[in-house]
């Protein structure tokens, strides 16, 4: 049994007059100690939808949430805001991307760190305080003593997106759920962020769902990957297999409409045509079908079912990209 | 100059600074420091050509755009575009000579009224250069520009909330384009785009560029995005050019330690080419342009500091290859493996007696870095 596992997450959001929209539709995902699950897509895709699903954080009015998400064999969904609450920053923790609007602007770094030990930990404030000092200290915050007393607006961005992640792991939480951590970072504070939260799950065994869009970001870090289009997974695999060999022609379009630095210049990008704003919607077909370079006439009258094409790949689609079965794959 | 390079030669800014004053108190209002936001650039952008200005937030690349253009009044040293200095240009001589000059914005919601169809938003352009001289050749003119960007003739009578990030991006294309200008400035063109829609607004500025013989000055923080682009590219630290050269040198052979450690920190789509990789993680945060590092600005973080000159001297940006400038004292050395990195302790920044508090004047991107 997998440390989480999700089956079937749905979440519907309804409102009074309007037509039902389905955020996430049926995502299954499993996470192992140590392990790190990546769930990538575009703006809109259903992922940041999926992690406040898990983490028990949507709204109880106007969105309709299905499926079961298992946490050592415990339904998160099915427990009572007060246990979830108790297992929110103590099981779980959680990295938003913003970490200036997920800190509280008035109250000190200090303040905020110490509040879960107290709470989950049952620590007095003074010892507290002393393991917050070390917390800082340990995800990489220097003079961590003095920035116990400052403020938000005081630190830099990636200072603060560092005490985010001293936050999520004041309990040593055995999940942590990133929610495209490093976006508002610039590239060389990321590659700090992303070594420490590397370093997290190798040294403690904690498990990571990392949520981002940038494919970089998945190839250095995850091991599994759920590449989501429209709120569905349209593809999993092993990230090696994944990046050796895209499927989806989702996937394979993605990879292939960003410029890469290793890669000789000059060839035009190949984007993927229209936008989000063209997608049917799954019932009628698959939601990609009018974006498609490989759609069929099948595409947009049949709903195309997730299937295991092997190699722990799974698979949503009519009309998959062939494999090239001259390039060498390499696990 | 022979007077062919400067036919070739559409802007050259030469030494320009922009430091934006920090003022404190309400009754006396007394500047207290500066934001050295750019501090000393020297670059030409040649006709036809793509240059790239890479960096990260707080470098001062948006200012060095926007201080080429006059839109924010450099402090010291001048533009010189298409042979005329721009800083002696005043009132309508200016407003004339805008229309030769465009700017793309980052941000395709916040730069187009909202309130304002996208027939509006391109006539007034034309209307205030005086281009907009009758209904049949406007309306032709409107059907050119939405065809080149690849927008249906449809969208005139829409308003920006009806199209999507990348179509919007597009509307803000064909107003640039609008007025015929020789040069675009383009401020982050895509990174506010999904990634799949990024390459399809790649892809039209390359077109424009062919089919209009567009000069651009590509000012971006995603150097993989700029590579792509440009023919030559700059890397800006702390309101400086750190190092310059044509995009294909740079990347093969990057010279300045930040241009190495900026390269290698940017992740690559491919897990093969991830876990072989070394990476140059740096220590610390950028420290505050207002209160910038003496001697070179990155000696700080740089993991080939040496004893001598890196803390004291300010390194000049030299060209040290054929086309290829680099602002290091040691980038021979450092070039031929005499000089091996090290480590390096995060050093604290210490405050600089300018309390957060202090509302700044000037762009938001400086205010992150003010008080790491």
């Amino acid at each position: 049994m997998a440390l989480l596992e999700v089956r079937d997450l749905t979440v519907v959001f309804e409102r009074k007059g309007e037509q039902p929209f389905t955020a996430v539709d049926h995502v299954s995902f499993d996470v192992e100690p140590g392990q790190t699950v990546g769930l990538v897509g575009e703006s809109g895709c259903g992922k940041s939808v999926t992690s406040l699903a898990v983490m028990g954080l949507l709204p109880r009015r106007g969105a309709r949430i299905g499926g079961t998400v298992n946490y050592e064999g415990v339904n998160l969904l099915a427990l009572s805001d007060r246990e979830m609450r108790d297992r929110r920053g103590r099981d779980l923790g959680m990295v938003f991307q913003d970490p200036l609007s997920s800190l509280n602007p008035v109250i000190p770094i200090g303040v905020q760190v110490t509040e879960v030990l107290e709470r989950h930990r049952d620590m007095p404030r003074k010892k507290a305080m002393v393991e917050a000092e070390d917390l800082l200290d340990k995800v990489g915050i220097p003079d961590p003593r003095r920035r116990l007393s400052e403020y938000p607006h005081q630190l830099s961005g990636g200072m603060r997106q560092r005490a985010l992640i001293a936050i999520a792991l004041a309990c040593r939480p055995r999940l942590l759920i990133a929610d495209e951590p490093t976006t508002a970072l610039d590239v060389t504070i990321q590659a700090q962020i992303l070594a420490l939260l590397k370093e997290l799950v190798q040294d403690m065994g904690t498990a990571l769902v990392m949520i981002t869009h940038d494919l970089g970001v998945v190839a250095g870090l995850c091991d599994e990957v759920n590449v989501l289009y429209g709120g569905r997974v349209v593809e999993k695999a092993q990230r090696h297999e994944l990046f050796a060999q895209p499927r989806h022609p989702y996937t394979h379009g993605l990879l292939n409409s960003i410029p890469r630095l290793d890669a000789p210049r000059g060839e035009k990008l190949s984007p993927i045509r229209g936008s989000v704003a063209d997608n049917i919607p799954w019932e009628q077909g698959c939601a990609f079908a009018p974006r498609c370079p490989n759609a069929l006439d099948v595409c947009v009258q049949r709903t195309p079912e997730q299937e295991d094409v092997g190699g722990g790949r799974l698979l949503r689609c009519h009309n998959p990209v062939q494999p090239v079965v001259t390039e060498e794959v390499s696990v | 100059m022979s007077a062919d390079s400067t036919a070739a030669e559409l802007v050259s800014v030469q030494g320009i600074k922009v430091h934006f004053p920090i003022r404190r108190g309400v009754v006396l209002d007394r500047t207290v420091g500066y934001v050295y936001a750019v501090d000393g650039v020297d670059l030409t952008v040649r006709r036809g050509e793509t240059y790239g200005l890479v960096g990260e937030s707080g470098c001062g690349k948006s200012t060095l755009g926007r201080a080429v253009l006059r839109l924010t009044e450099p402090t010291a040293g001048r533009v010189v575009f298409d042979g005329t200095d721009l800083s002696a240009l005043k009132g309508e001589q200016l407003r004339s000579m805008r229309r030769r000059m465009q700017m793309v914005f980052q941000d395709p919601m916040s730069s187009l009224d909202p309130r304002q169809s996208v027939e509006s938003i391109l006539v007034e352009g034309l209307r205030a250069h005086g281009l907009d001289k009758s209904r049949e050749s406007t309306a032709k003119r409107l059907r050119e520009l939405l065809s080149a960007v690849g927008l249906p003739t449809t969208s005139l009578r829409k308003y920006p909330h009806e199209f999507s990030g990348g179509q919007r991006q597009r509307i803000g294309i064909a107003r640039a384009l609008s007025v015929e200008p020789d040069l675009i400035i383009a401020d982050e063109p895509v990174s506010a785009l999904d990634v799949s829609v990024q390459a399809q607004v790649v892809n039209l500025l390359e077109e424009l560029q062919e089919q209009f013989g567009l000069t651009y000055l590509v000012i971006a923080h995603d150097l993989a995005v700029v590579r792509h682009i440009s023919d030559r590219v700059g890397v800006m630290y702390l309101g400086g050019l750190v190092e310059e050269a044509g995009s294909d040198d740079l990347y093969a052979e990057p010279l300045h330690p930040y241009t190495r450690a900026l390269l290698s920190a940017i992740p690559v789509p491919d897990p093969r080419v991830e876990d072989q990789r070394e990476r140059i993680l740096l220590t610390g945060d950028l420290p505050s342009p207002a209160n910038p590092p003496n001697g070179c600005r990155f000696h700080t973080r740089c993991p080939w500091k040496q004893d001598t000159k890196c803390s004291t001297e300010r390194p000049e940006l030299r060209e040290v290859l054929p086309g290829h400038r680099v602002a290091c004292h040691w980038a021979e050395d450092i070039r031929s493996g005499r000089i091996r990195p090290h480590e390096v302790r995060a050093e604290l920044v210490v405050e600089d007696g300018i309390s957060p508090d202090v509302p700044l004047v000037g762009p938001a991107s400086v205010t992150e870095v003010l008080n790491p």
